[in-house]
């Protein structure tokens, strides 16, 4: 399939700045409620193992944009996708007619802004994508709970209460439960929607330092109103404006030396 | 103008209190006047005796064998039937004018008088289906009584629950039918339990569909056993036995002259009200529960 790549990059940096190896691509991707559009052509490439932000003012279409990954939109009638999200290595584009949202769902793994955690222990919220996917054995599910709840540095705090209910944690550590329910079954792509909105600046620091831990491992795509955020621990920032993509490049650069005018108003603080 | 203003409240309060009044005494006037008449009756001799001429002779054994049996029959009938319909307008069925016409039928059901059910179900069960005045016929038309009020505190328990728990269970690739095996039911269940229960109390003492369809308001002998001893141990005799209910045998004494009957009249009423209670206290007992078990 040829992608539109070239045409809709609108980095002037060139081309030097082209992240490599993609895990996934969204090409020339609209998205409408109804008849509303609420994203205009969005190209941007997502690179492994790397961390990449999306900044924008409040109803900018991040959200949107984000949920069109894991097909979430699909669960809601009157919904219509347009365009490409290409997932790498396979090559595929997930918003094919053929393709079953559930798997796409499979592949991947959100972070909801508020923290979400089932009315269930605490064992049983990390354990449910592995159900899911028709995972029985129990030793395998011990296992893969551990290892999600110290990826998502939650293990030390909950080993000894694991029967507990998720929803009896505090608010940071339910929303590590979050991510390692994520986690748990192994996503390649980990997407993330304002996750440290709902929490005190302590609790951010500690997910911040965790998802610079993660990306060796897993591939990041994030959605953030903080600015500061975003340059802190980002590979690649895009930022969109009124569901249109402005710029795109590497975080550094797009905060040093903005190419657009909006992005520099916005990344100033001038307006957003 | 405050003064005014502070007089208004006061009369308000003071008619609003005497509403209150009014409403509770009635209440406890009712009940107490069927305590005085009838304790005296309720005993293990009426609880086990079959009706009789003789009023002090006479027990409420059938109706009370009946009621059970007939709950028995509307409760494995009415509550799947009405948890699934509410489950499936509520998790899969797409918003077209179909399923809010659906929606609104239902909501006007649960209004609509017993006694239209009662008449509906004499030409359906009895007549059409030939299943003639059986318990079957009687269980049956309770479900369909009952099923609007599941229906509806079914989907106002589901509804209850966040849309993000259901999309994080989706967006870890759940199905939609483990979305609500897994999450919306058991996290809906003890609203859910709490409308069965209040809607089969409001069944246990219906009265005018069950005459309708022909219940008996003198009966002497008990349905077949559902339990033999010859395989396979089961029988489904009992659905085609002709029966009586509580509220009904309650009617027939009071329609008698006479003290004494008056008296097992008020014993019956007792031990319905009695049931009744027990099933409200039992739905409150349920929510308050599971309540402190789910939170979000
Ligand atoms: N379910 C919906 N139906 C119709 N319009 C919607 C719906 N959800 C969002 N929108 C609209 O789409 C646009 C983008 O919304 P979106 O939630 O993606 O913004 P956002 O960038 O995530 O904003 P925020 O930073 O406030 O979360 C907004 O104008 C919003 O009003
Ligand atoms: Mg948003």
């Amino acid at each position: 399939m040829a992608l539109p790549v070239d045409s809709a990059y609108t980095d002037s940096a060139g081309r030097g700045d082209w992240p490599k190896p993609l895990k996934a691509e969204t090409c020339e991707l609209s998205f409408y409620y109804g008849t509303r559009l609420v994203l205009k052509r969005v190209s941007v490439p997502i690179a492994e193992c790397n961390i990449t932000a999306l900044i924008g003012p409040s109803g900018c279409g991040k959200s949107t944009f984000l949920r069109c990954f894991n097909r979430m939109h699909d669960l809601y009638p009157g919904t219509r996708y347009e365009g490409a999200i290409v997932l790498y290595p396979d090559s595929r584009n997930i918003l094919d007619r053929g393709v079953d949202p559930i798997e796409v769902r499979m592949r991947l793994a959100m972070v909801f802004q508020k923290p979400n955690p089932f009315p269930k222990s605490v064992y049983e919220n990390v354990a449910y994508g592995l159900r899911v996917r028709g995972i029985r054995d129990r030793r395998v599910i011990d296992e893969k709970v551990e290892q999600a709840l110290r990826s998502a540095a939650l293990w030390e705090e909950v080993k000894d209460r694991l029967s507990a209910l998720g929803t009896s944690l505090s608010g940071g550590q339910q929303q590590r439960l979050c991510i390692a329910r994520a986690l748990a079954t192994d996503p390649e792509l980990l997407l993330l929607d304002e996750p440290t909105s709902a929490l005190d600046p302590i609790a951010t620091a500690s997910i911040e330092e965790l998802l610079q831990d993660l990306k060796r491992r897993v591939t990041i795509l994030i959605v953030t109103h903080n600015m500061q955020q975003a340059a802190r621990i980002s590979d690649w920032t895009a930022f969109m404006y009124l569901g249109e993509l402005v710029e795109f490049g590497p975080t550094k650069r797009l905060f040093t030396t903005p190419a657009k005018k909006q992005t520099e108003d916005y990344i100033t603080g001038r307006f957003g | 103008m405050i003064k005014r203003r502070k007089f208004f409240e006061a009369w308000f309060k003071a008619l609003g209190l005497s509403a209150l009044a009014l409403a509770v005494g009635t209440l406890v006037l009712l009940f107490g006047a069927l305590l005085i008449d009838g304790i005296g009756r309720l005993d293990w001799q009426f609880l086990t005796s079959f009706p009789s001429r003789h009023a002090s002779q006479a027990g409420i054994l059938p109706a009370v064998v009946g009621s059970t049996l007939v709950m028995l029959v509307t409760a494995c009938v009415g509550i799947p039937i009405g948890v699934a319909a509410a489950i499936y307008l509520e998790e899969y069925a797409r918003r077209t004018w179909l399923t809010e016409l659906i929606e609104v039928t239902v909501t006007n059901l649960a209004g609509v008088p017993s006694i239209i059910f009662g008449l509906l179900a004499l030409g359906l069960f009895v007549y059409m289906l030939g299943l003639g005045s059986s318990i079957l016929t009687a269980g049956l038309t309770l479900a369909l009584l009952i099923l609007p009020v599941v229906i509806v505190t079914t989907r106002e328990a589901i509804r209850a629950i966040p849309v993000q728990i259901r999309e994080a269970a989706f967006a870890l690739g759940a199905t939609r039918w483990q979305t609500v095996a897994d999450h919306v039911l058991p996290y809906s269940a003890s609203g859910i339990l709490t409308g069965i229960i209040l809607a089969l109390s409001r069944a246990i003492g219906e009265t005018a569909p069950i005459v309708t369809v022909g219940a008996l308001t003198f009966i002497a002998f008990l349905p077949p056993s559902p339990m033999t001893d010859q395989p396979p141990y089961l029988s489904f005799e009992w659905l085609m036995s002709p029966f009586t209910v509580m509220p009904i045998q309650m009617f027939a004494w009071v329609s008698r002259p006479g003290e004494d009957f008056a008296a097992n009249a008020a014993a019956a009423g007792l031990l319905l009200v009695g049931m009744t209670l027990a099933m409200n206290g039992l739905a409150i007992y349920v929510r308050y529960r599971m309540r402190k078990r789910v939170s979000w």
